[in-house]
């Protein structure tokens, strides 16, 4: 997860004004270790056993049609900072159409080359190079559900990336986010242990006061027109290399949140943890 | 798989070696090759459908097991107390073309090539960057080429796949083989007991397969094996009586301690000790259908690897005398199977080693166990030795007399 929120970090430092090129270089190096499950991004594969289950649940009790085999068929998703694919292409696996789209070229090219050796997936993915302020205007009002997993944590200004999801999600979308919560214990674990101790994830990869707490999410969320429905902890445990659910959100958590039906408002009550797009771009890059 | 609901959008190919059985009607003669299924297995085959078909053509369940010693008076008797079956005999084209009907039904989703052979495999490569495609090729012998994001080998004992994949097997040839064989009994019963003596040259094992007809499975040494196989029907027919019914092994030594033990287990637990019964004698054998193939263990040291699964016999062996070579496999099978099942439904790739690792562990526990305690059994009932039989027999009369280990026995 540290490294996820490490590599998530240096996406973002591309689209943020202080860009730092030492964390692009390193995250960029690291484009294409995407799809190796024990590698770099191993939390980050793992995670998927809890969060394509949240997602597909989720979506699965909103809807009524059940179509065996493919319960996301139907469904138009947008992965915001996709990375190499790592959540689209389960997603699609599902029967969904997904468009994922991260600032960096490479992890777009990484999660292109890896989805076209499977001509289901080939057909139900567009990867595209941007970020989300950039695909606004074209696809308003256009997705049924936008998927932020380990972003908002990246972002500059989580109130207009807010603002644009609100814009792209159809209403009555769905948005999912998990992030990483603001607290002292994220700071212990996520930072000092993670980071300095057992170096799971470079130094400075996290900034801690980038990190959101629910309750901050879910206002942004609500004040731009979402209702928050669901609101989970996660927990990593480093020795298993699995995720689970827990009870505190303390740590990480993933929010589900509902785009309301009255047309023409930005509603950011669905995901908190994609509170913190400030700029739309900047909150586009870095989740996976 | 192809009957399960997350599959629905799935592609599945079966590459079979030999031809298509279906019948609608079994011939009169019983075949020769027949297994125990237990009632797990039963379960497993109902799930998707196959065991009514199985049911509407042939089966013989059984609700008794007695198993005893040549060399004493010791056995033992498995015995369900519902009444309940305890397993069922059935032969295995009865199976296939239960399986074949089934699989038929699915035929949208599950392509079946008869009659084929894969003659080269392709594995992917390790490193995730490469250009070439991350699946498993496959060429057939008649030039088909494919291509999956999971094999799986269940291609036998002698698994190609298994060796393709470089998978180390661990593997022991007994000095024995199986003779198989149709018998018709002398006169007609309820024929609801599996029978099994073991000899010091090995088990011997009859299984009911109707009123009148039973099923031979005698493991003993390849130059025994092959005079039986020879030798005129009268004189087999005597050996297998001879076999049951003889005391010929017995010694008074140890008749005297058996004894004295079940006396012991007598005012212990009035309930523990029971009488020996004697199978049915055998009339005549059915001509042609005496074979006989020999007999090893093996055990595969990985069931899985990237984009690879082996089940059944592929992935490990067992002797014959417990019955549990096809009910391990089928055990194999629901793993798998409820394993693809979740990661299906969660959009993972199906060949990621994450859940084959789940199914891997989960299968290793169960039958590592069971496969050694078979060997073990083989060994121990394989001797004349003195200490050794006492041992057994005292071993096998205990057992016997304590509910608790023979349920878990079963």
């Amino acid at each position: 997860l540290f490294r996820l929120t490490m590599k998530r970090l240096a996406n973002f430092s591309t689209s943020h004004s202080s860009v730092d090129s030492k964390e692009m270089k390193k995250f960029q190096l690291l484009a294409h270790k995407w799809w190796d499950e024990e590698g770099e991004y191993s939390a980050l594969h793992s995670m998927n056993d809890i969060r394509v289950p949240f997602i597909r649940d989720a979506l699965l009790n909103m809807s009524r049609n059940h179509y065996p085999g493919k319960p996301l068929s139907g469904v138009k998703i947008l992965d915001v900072g996709c990375g190499g694919g790592l959540l689209s292409e389960p997603l699609a696996r599902l029967g969904a159409s997904v468009t994922g789209i991260d600032p960096l070229e490479d992890n777009i090219r990484t999660a292109d080359r890896h989805k076209s050796f499977d001509p289901v997936l080939d057909k139900r993915i567009q990867y595209k190079s941007g970020s989300l302020e950039e695909i606004v205007e074209e696809s308003m009002e256009s997705f049924d559900v936008i998927v932020a997993s380990e972003v908002v944590e990246h972002v500059a200004d989580l109130e207009m990336f807010i603002n644009c999801c609100s814009q792209v999600l159809k209403p009555e979308g769905s948005l999912f986010i998990t992030t990483i919560n603001k607290t002292q214990l994220s700071y212990v674990l996520g930072i000092v242990v993670a980071e300095k101790i057992l170096g799971i994830v470079p130094e400075g990869t996290h900034e801690w006061e980038k990190f959101v707490p629910p309750e901050e999410l879910e206002r942004l969320l609500e004040s731009n027109h979402f209702s928050v429905k669901a609101v989970n902890g996660m927990l990593y445990n480093p020795l298993s290399g699995s995720w689970s659910w827990m009870e505190s959100t303390s740590i990480n958590y993933a929010m589900h949140a509902v785009k309301s039906g009255a047309r023409g408002q930005s509603s950011p009550t669905d995901d908190l943890s994609e509170m913190e797009s400030k700029k739309c771009s900047a909150t586009a890059g870095t989740a996976v | 798989l192809g009957h399960d609901i997350h599959f629905h959008d799935k592609k599945i190919a079966l590459l079979e070696a030999g031809p298509r059985k279906e019948y609608d009607h079994m011939p009169d003669n019983f075949s020769n090759r027949v297994s125990s299924i237990s009632p797990g297995s039963a379960t497993l085959l109902s799930r998707f459908g196959a065991w009514d078909h199985v049911c509407s053509l042939r089966l013989k369940p059984f609700r008794r097991m007695q198993v005893w010693d040549a060399c004493s008076e010791a056995m033992i008797v498995f015995e369900k107390d519902d009444l309940d079956d305890m397993g069922y005999i059935v032969e295995n084209d009865v199976i296939m073309s239960a399986l074949t009907k089934q699989l038929d039904a699915v035929a949208d989703r599950v392509e079946v090539f008869y009659g084929s052979r894969a003659v080269g495999y392709t594995w992917p490569l390790p490193s995730h960057s490469s250009d070439t495609s991350p699946w498993v090729q496959i060429e057939l012998a008649d030039g088909h080429r494919l291509q999956t994001k999971l094999l799986i080998g269940a291609d036998g004992h002698n698994s190609v796949v298994r060796k393709e994949a470089e998978i180390k097997n661990i593997e022991h040839q007994y000095d024995q083989s199986a003779v198989v064989a149709t018998l018709h009994l002398s006169e007609a019963t309820d024929n609801n007991v599996a029978w099994q003596r073991f000899l010091p040259t090995g088990p011997i094992a009859l299984l009911p397969l109707s009123d009148t007809v039973s099923s031979l499975v005698w493991s003993t040494s390849h130059e025994h094996a092959l005079e039986l196989v020879t030798m005129d029907e009268e004189s087999f027919v005597d050996s297998i009586n001879s076999a049951f019914w003889s005391n010929a092994n017995h010694s008074d030594f140890i008749d005297t301690a058996g004894a004295m033990f079940r006396s012991a287990i007598s005012l212990l637990k009035p309930s523990g000790t029971a009488i020996r019964q004697l199978p049915a004698s055998v009339a005549k054998v059915d001509p042609e259908s005496r074979a006989m193939f020999p007999l090893g263990m093996g055990h595969a040291t990985e069931y899985v690897q990237h984009r690879v699964a082996l089940i059944g016999d592929a992935a490990h062996r067992v002797h014959p005398l417990a019955g549990q070579g096809v009910n391990l496999g089928f055990g194999d099978i629901s793993c798998l199977a409820h394993h693809l099942s979740a990661a299906a439904f969660n959009g993972s790739d199906l060949g990621s080693l994450k859940h084959l690792l789940k199914f891997e562990t989960e299968r290793q526990r169960h039958n590592v166990s069971l496969i050694t305690a078979i060997d073990m059994l083989k060994r121990l009932y394989s001797t004349k030795l003195t200490p050794l039989v006492l041992l057994r027999t005292w071993g096998l009369q205990a057992t016997n007399a304590l509910p608790p280990v023979k349920v878990r026995i079963l």
